[in-house]
């Protein structure tokens, strides 16, 4: 047995400078979604960070290669599963895009009603799960209380509470319902209160800020680089929204501002969304002043939509047409086409690839939280590890869109 | 707009360009994969281009129907000028010999991410890619799955299934797809499980 007391040299003293490796996740409770992050510190500093993906991989895309055009909506509500309708909607227009045709001005104004609640619900879960993996648990149940009230009327509107199915190509599944106006007018307002009340709980809260205030910034340059959109980017301090760059529906008749972040950190990620919010509320006022009460919903172009229920029990000729279009898909005219519309986390593209057939060659979905979520890496090195949690939060990863 | 960009293209490169269109209003050029790296920077630093929005990459298999078989697609935004542009590059024999381009990370570091996918995905090697692993499926996963000649019922599981008698395996041949474009449409590569 060595003697206690004996002489050790200086180098022996120090503490070992190994780097340890950390794993986190996959499934962690303080994570937002499945994903892993590999970490090499240095004491509690993150000196590398490997973020590993792809644990909800589904091969969506594969998926899509063997089923209908129309096939695919049950599929591209599940990437999403946040904020579905947004892109149902997005994939309904790229389909459009090709085959050439636009939706009748009510059911436009249908979808970006539509749309901007799912958004609402996308933001403040967004918002709502930050919080409850820094441990306010309670400003988490307000948002799902106002959840709850966008849930009931998209129920009331599709039948489905979270997964609707709801978007055609040429239309909607169906035209709104009787009181879709009056149940909205009542909801905003409520859900708006909500949110309100939620966020009094946090912005006064020293530990909520402290922990995102000045944390995870990303530079206006780095955040362009890297393919960021949406939410995140604005945040960094470009005015980015494909709603007002590129606008699409009736987007160029809204009047709403696009709130723009000064220094890309966490605080500023979740006050753009917050204010978000608050102009899509704008925006779902204005749908629904302007959005006619008659008219139809769907075009009327006997390939591409299905004839009414009614006739395809009482005619043949009906019968055999929504045979076809069931059976053989839709005919979308041969080419490829990239199709671009503005999701929850940013901008959400459609690269669509026709043969002619009534089945995709190829279909492409351009998850904007894929391209968010690689920038994780360069946010995460230098921080401690206590700053993942909330940085990873902000960046609003949604494991089915970012895993395909 | 960025039919301009299509022009200052062909007028800077001009036999580097192969083929341009603008199908569906999406401005796109067919270009040299020899020269994919080079052009790329020159859209992200010529002032009238300025792409400096990375939009996305991925690729396109066209087995048994063009050769070259892949198609390297990528999608590009100015944000300052506001205009878009596809680039695409031919790669690769029907037996998916010679599937490598240059990758486009020294131009935009966004483009890590999507590159590894489309490896992972379709065996594209990028040259000179920092970090070229899969990214989705893992790692002892055998083939790239969205080749068309890779069957889509086909399951690699990473834990052996148990073999239970009386109990059926997760997935039928094409279950509940029994109409559409087949997995039997394409030449099958190996024995699937």
């Amino acid at each position: 047995m060595e003697p206690l007391d004996r002489d050790l040299e200086e180098g022996l003293l120090e503490l070992p400078s190994e780097p340890m490796m950390l794993n986190m996740g996959p499934s962690h409770p303080a994570m937002h979604g499945t994903v892993r992050i590999v970490l090499e510190l240095s004491g509690e500093m993150i000196q590398k960070a490997d973020v590993q993906i792809g644990y909800l991989h589904r091969g969506f895309e594969k998926m899509c290669e063997r089923g209908t055009w129309t096939q695919i909506f049950p599929y591209v509500d599940r990437c999403n599963y946040v904020s579905p309708m947004l892109n149902n909607v997005g994939f309904a227009l790229a389909v459009e895009k090709m085959l050439g045709v636009t939706v009748p001005e009510r059911c436009q104004y249908y979808r970006v009603a539509l749309g901007e609640l799912a958004r609402i619900c996308d933001h403040m879960i967004c918002s709502g799960a930050m919080c409850m993996e820094l441990g306010a648990f309670t400003p988490f149940l307000y948002f799902a209380r106002a959840r709850e009230i966008i849930w009931d009327i998209f129920e009331e509107e599709t039948g489905a509470r979270v997964t609707h199915s709801f978007g055609r190509v040429g239309g909607m599944a169906n035209p709104p319902t009787k009181y879709f106006k009056e149940m909205v007018r009542a909801g905003v307002p409520r859900v708006l209160q909500l949110i309100s009340e939620g966020e009094k709980l946090l912005l006064k809260n020293r530990i909520f800020l402290d922990r995102l205030e000045g944390v995870g910034v990303m530079s206006k340059e780095d955040a362009l680089a890297l393919g960021w959109t949406g939410v995140v980017l604005r945040a960094s301090g470009v005015p980015y929204d494909v709603r007002r760059a590129h606008p699409y529906m009736v987007y160029d008749r809204m009047e709403f501002d696009v709130p723009v972040g000064t220094t890309g950190d966490n605080y500023d990620r979740f006050m753009c969304r917050q204010e978000e919010i608050r102009q899509t509320a704008r925006i779902i006022e204005q749908a629904l002043d302007q959005m006619p009460d008659e008219g139809p919903i769907n075009i009327e172009d006997p390939r591409i939509i299905l004839p009414p229920k009614q006739d395809v029990y009482t005619t043949i000729e009906a019968t055999i047409q929504h045979f076809k279009i069931v059976m053989e898909g839709i005919k979308v005219p041969a080419g490829e086409c990239y199709s671009y519309t503005e999701a929850g986390n940013g901008e959400l593209g459609f690269y669509l690839v026709s043969d002619g057939s009534g089945t995709p060659y190829r279909v492409r979905i351009r998850p904007p939280c894929f391209a968010t979520t690689q920038g994780l890496e360069q946010l995460i090195t230098g921080l401690m590890i206590p700053d993942v949690v909330p940085t990873f939060g902000s960046l609003n990863m949604i494991g089915g869109e970012c895993d395909h | 707009m960025s039919k301009r960009v299509l022009e200052i293209l062909k007028s800077k490169f001009g036999a580097d360009i192969y083929e341009t269109h603008s199908q569906f209003g999406d401005d796109t050029a067919v270009v040299n994969p020899e020269k994919w790296r080079e052009i790329a920077r020159f859209l992200r630093d010529d002032s009238q281009c300025a792409m400096n929005m990375f939009v996305d990459l991925t690729a396109v298999d066209y087995l048994g129907r063009q050769t070259p078989r892949f198609e390297v697609v990528l999608h590009l935004r100015s944000l300052e000028r506001g205009h878009r542009i596809r680039l695409k590059a031919r790669i690769g024999d029907d037996d998916a010999n010679g599937v490598e381009i240059d990758s486009v990370v020294p131009v935009w570091k966004g483009a890590n991410w999507f590159e590894r996918e489309c490896f992972d995905m379709f065996g594209v090697n990028f040259k000179g890619h920092p970090d070229l692993r899969r990214i989705l499926m893992y790692p002892e996963f055998v083939g790239y799955p969205l080749r068309k000649d890779y069957p889509a019922d086909k399951t690699q599981p990473l834990v052996e299934l148990r073999n239970v008698p009386d109990k059926l395996p997760p997935f039928g041949i094409d279950e509940g797809m029994p109409f559409g474009r087949q997995t039997h449409d394409y030449p099958r590569g190996e024995e699937t499980n």
